[in-house]
């Protein structure tokens, strides 16, 4: 955010302080072979996945070392290599993608899972609902995973959803839907576990309502004038990071001096990431046309 | 991308519909990861009957009958070919791609520059265009240049049975998206298929008659008109050279130049209105790149500017016809 104010990045950038559980506890669900869809506020989808800080921190530069080199930005991270198909803007327009992914595997008989992120904004979509209708009809190995945030840009999910019950909606596609405490990692992961398993084994798409919040604006053009200040207080009581680490001293995991180095370990990569951003070199202006079509060639 | 054998003489009759089924059947016998899905084409053979008899040869898992939900089985095509199959897949007509715009331009055309080169999408998507079947508005428009303005796919417009027969596994063999319209009136429309091609070149356009004194650029479903009003013209003396674009994306200008260079006038004919289309965009470049070779300002003959009516003499009087054609080239050359 500072870096932000300070102009070094730009563009439209969406944080994702709050949501943290969703990420993590879904990703610990999955397995190296599967794949993640994401959506614009996807920096702790990416990270969650094992994209590396270094990498997002450079695409948010715009640097050649970038993870999309420069092409992206903030909205469009990508790794191939961890299977992480982005970082898409238009609301909703990663579900069909992530059937599709998810179709390839069942054709070929495999057994990865395709795990597509998505906001109660894109539930309102027409294409959540045809790509609902198409993982059920069809039994595609996809587990959909809707962060209720509450807000669609500034609209609450009651001004913008006729039934707020998404998960009896996501059910009524015929898979089995369940709601999660967004805001507990553990929580989370259970049935993001639970969920991931049954598609591995063959049971169809099903669907992962997690109850989250935003602490921050939509953006960081948003000057979040639709919520008010004791409710977003309210839910900051329930950081996900605190809650986690209030339970783990209390079960004698983690004490001050651990927590203390976490902190710094932290706080250090990101240092070092944005440090290695600033010295990355500018992807070449003279490639601007580059990637527009593949560079391999037309050969079968 | 193999080259055009020289034709030995054996050919035979097919129709356009029957050839881009050949088409089809071959690429689903030579690679395990083509698949073709779409609304209809199973059960019921494709509505123009292109994929008829595929899904007792092939199976429901590879000839793959979908909801009418354009935008998630575009996206699922888009998806399956990152997820490496090689999809093609079939949207009833071009006024139905409108409701997967957001897939095929925002996804299809865009991930491999926004993933920076890592993400291609090979993803064939099939299909029908164009008017002259008294369809009404919503079945017969020709957007392929809309299309054709999105930098990441290619458009491809066959216009012959060997283009028909050959241009699916050509545009399968592009690492890059890819799509194909095939004009609604041709389908039944028969050729002889010369049995000795093989393969054909996306990258260049061709030149369908050659002609000494006007160029008539053209492409898919006005193709036939442009010919047929070459053949009129022959008789008034006047030798029209015709050229089939072949792929809307990009131009063969080259072969375009090449022929204004060596007939000194131009007349394009595309069956999409005139204003903001390829037709303006074709014009554009030969003022670019070859103004000084003109004899006479470029004409264009294209629809009427008005959604395409029902009735069969204003659908006829909308579209670019082989008499208006004649027209315009008397035009350029008196």
């Amino acid at each position: 955010m500072e870096l932000y104010s300070g102009a070094k990045i730009r563009g439209f950038v969406h944080l994702y302080i709050g949501e943290e559980a969703v990420a993590v506890g879904v990703n610990q669900a999955l397995r190296e072979e599967d794949a993640v869809v994401s959506t614009y506020r996807e920096h702790g989808h990416a990270l969650a996945r094992g994209v590396s800080a270094d990498a997002v921190m450079a695409e948010m530069y715009g640097r050649a070392t970038g993870c999309s080199r420069g092409r992206g930005g903030s909205m469009h991270l990508f790794d191939a290599t961890h299977r992480f198909y982005g970082g898409n803007a238009i609301v909703a327009g990663g579900l069909p993608l992530a059937a599709g992914l998810a179709l390839a595997d069942r054709m070929r008989g495999s057994t990865r899972v395709t795990c597509c992120f998505f906001g109660d904004g894109a539930f309102a979509e027409g294409e959540f609902h045809e790509t609902a209708n198409l993982a059920a009809l069809w039994r595609l190995p996809l587990l959909l995973v809707c962060e209720n945030n509450l807000y669609a840009m500034g609209t609450s999910l009651a001004r913008e959803h006729a039934q707020t019950n998404l998960a009896m909606r996501a059910a009524s596609y015929g898979m089995p839907a369940w709601t999660v405490d967004g805001m507990d990692v553990l929580a989370v992961e259970a049935a993001a576990l639970r969920a991931a398993e049954s598609v591995r084994a063959g049971n169809g798409p099903h669907f992962l309502e997690a109850q989250t919040y935003r602490f921050r604006a939509h953006s960081m053009y948003d000057p979040d004038r639709y919520r008010a200040k004791s409710e977003i207080e309210e839910w900051k009581g329930r950081d996900p990071l605190k809650g986690l680490a209030e339970l783990m001293r209390s079960e004698g995991q983690l004490d001050d001096r651990v927590m203390e180095e976490l902190d710094k370990e932290v706080l250090a990569e990101i240092d070092q990431s944005v440090q290695r951003a600033e010295k990355a070199p500018l992807e070449p202006v003279s490639d601007l046309l580059r990637f527009v079509t593949s560079e391999t060639g037309g050969a079968a | 991308m193999s080259t055009r054998k020289a034709p030995t003489g054996t050919s035979r009759p097919t129709t356009y519909r029957e050839a881009l089924r050949e088409g089809l059947r071959e690429a689903l016998l030579q690679d395990e990861r083509v698949f073709l899905m779409g609304e209809d084409v199973g059960r019921y053979g494709g509505c123009f009957g292109v994929s008829l008899g595929l899904l007792e040869e092939f199976g429901p898992d590879r000839i793959r009958d979908t909801p009418l939900s354009e935008s998630g089985f575009v996206g699922a095509g888009i998806g399956a070919a990152l997820g490496g199959m090689r999809p093609v897949v079939e949207i009833m007509t071009v006024n139905f791609s409108l409701l997967a715009l957001d897939q095929i331009l925002n996804n299809a055309a865009t991930l491999l520059h926004m993933s920076g080169g890592q993400l291609s999408v090979p993803v064939v998507i099939r299909m029908t265009t164009g008017a002259g079947r008294q369809l009404g508005a919503q079945h017969s428009h020709s957007l392929e240049g809309w299309y054709a303005h999105i930098p990441g796919i290619r458009v491809l417009a066959p216009a012959t049975v060997d283009d028909a027969r050959h241009m699916l596994a050509a545009a399968l063999a592009d690492p890059d998206p890819v799509l194909l319209f095939e004009h609604g009136s041709l389908y039944n429309a028969e050729g002889s298929l010369d049995a000795t091609v093989d393969a054909v070149d996306l990258d260049t356009a061709a030149v369908r008659r050659p002609g000494t004194d006007v160029s008539v650029i053209t492409y898919g479903g006005s193709l036939p008109k442009a010919m047929a009003a070459a053949e009129t013209l022959a008789g008034e003396g006047i030798s029209a050279e015709v050229v089939d674009l072949r792929t809307l994306r990009p131009l063969d200008d080259a072969t375009v130049m090449a022929s204004v260079g060596r007939t000194h006038r131009a007349v394009i004919v595309d069956e999409a209105w005139r204003s903001g289309s390829l037709a303006a965009e074709i014009s554009s470049r030969i003022t670019e790149q070859a103004f000084y070779e003109l004899d006479a300002p470029v004409q264009r003959v294209c629809s009427a500017e008005v959604p395409i009516p029902y009735a069969r003499q204003l659908e006829e009087a909308a579209l670019p016809q082989p008499a208006t054609i004649v027209d315009a080239v008397r035009r350029a050359v008196s």
